[in-house]
């Protein structure tokens, strides 16, 4: 299945994009999109105890499971205000 | 209110009082909102301004950046916490987004309640738990470079975070004022 990527901040910054398209078996994870990111892009890792993630707009876990077409975001520490 | 402005804004479950814009901030537009009501007897307001410095850099200017949804769902989130915990105020947040320069206003809140503590206090609660929750960054440009700031994990469901915000806004004595020192 398919799932569209959003990243945000340093993360949009460490990627170059701000949303990617990823493939991804059925049943995957958050935390499964999350873990083929940072072995994308090994700067990431050191977000692995800090990031939040949302799934289609709503604040999720790691371990939500993601369904085909799902848009998964990866939000580093928030700062606004 | 301009049109442009009202275009701009990205609509909550409760039109106006919840914005995430690229348009300037205006106090009196929320200020307005929040006292349609005769019961209220106190209006507080905030303004959050992009300060020329930070840790010791010299910042030139700001630039906002929003996961919009999401944004204008955990606005409404702190909305309805501060409901509860102060039953009768009612709230009014505008934060921009984009760049900018200093000295401009990044955030607007209004807090209207019947009485002045209250008023106070949901004003507080409502910037201390943006600065928790709300999926919004920024990017500082100062001479030399440039970073991203990061503050808080965001997890809208860390109670002992909510509390956090709650003794804050609620003014809780501390060891440093006693000591004449600031306010944490």
């Amino acid at each position: 299945m398919r799932v569209t990527v959003r990243l945000f901040a340093r993360l949009r910054d460490i990627a170059g994009a701000a949303e990617l398209a990823r493939d991804v078996p059925a049943g995957a994870t958050a935390g499964d999109v999350w873990r083929g990111l940072v072995a994308e892009f090994p700067e990431m890792a050191r977000y692995d105890s800090s990031i939040s993630t949302a799934v289609n707009a709503d604040y999720a876990k790691m371990g939500t499971a993601l369904a085909d077409r799902d848009e998964v975001a990866f939000l580093p520490p928030v700062s606004g205000g | 209110m301009s049109n442009e402005f009202t275009k701009s804004v990205k609509r909550g479950s409760d039109p106006l009082y919840l914005a995430v814009t690229s348009q300037p901030l205006h106090m009196e537009t929320i200020v307005q909102l929040v006292s349609a009501d005769g019961g209220f007897g106190a209006i507080a307001s905030f303004v959050g301004v992009v300060r020329n410095n930070n840790q010791n850099r010299r910042v030139t200017h700001l630039e906002y950046e929003a996961y919009e949804p999401l944004a204008m769902k955990a606005l409404e989130q702190i909305r309805q916490e501060a409901a509860v915990q102060w039953p009768g105020a009612r709230l009014a947040v505008h934060h921009r987004i984009g760049r900018l320069e200093i000295g401009q206003a990044s955030i607007v809140i209004a807090a209207a309640s019947p009485h002045r503590a209250d008023a106070f206090a949901a004003c507080r609660y409502v910037i201390e738990r943006v600065k928790q929750i709300v999926p919004i960054w920024k990017h500082e440009f100062f001479d030399g470079g440039e970073v991203w700031i990061e503050g808080a994990t965001a997890n809208p469901a860390d109670e002992t975070a909510r509390l956090e915000a709650v003794r804050r806004a609620c003014g809780a004595p501390s060891a440093a004022a006693a000591l004449g020192t600031p306010c944490a």
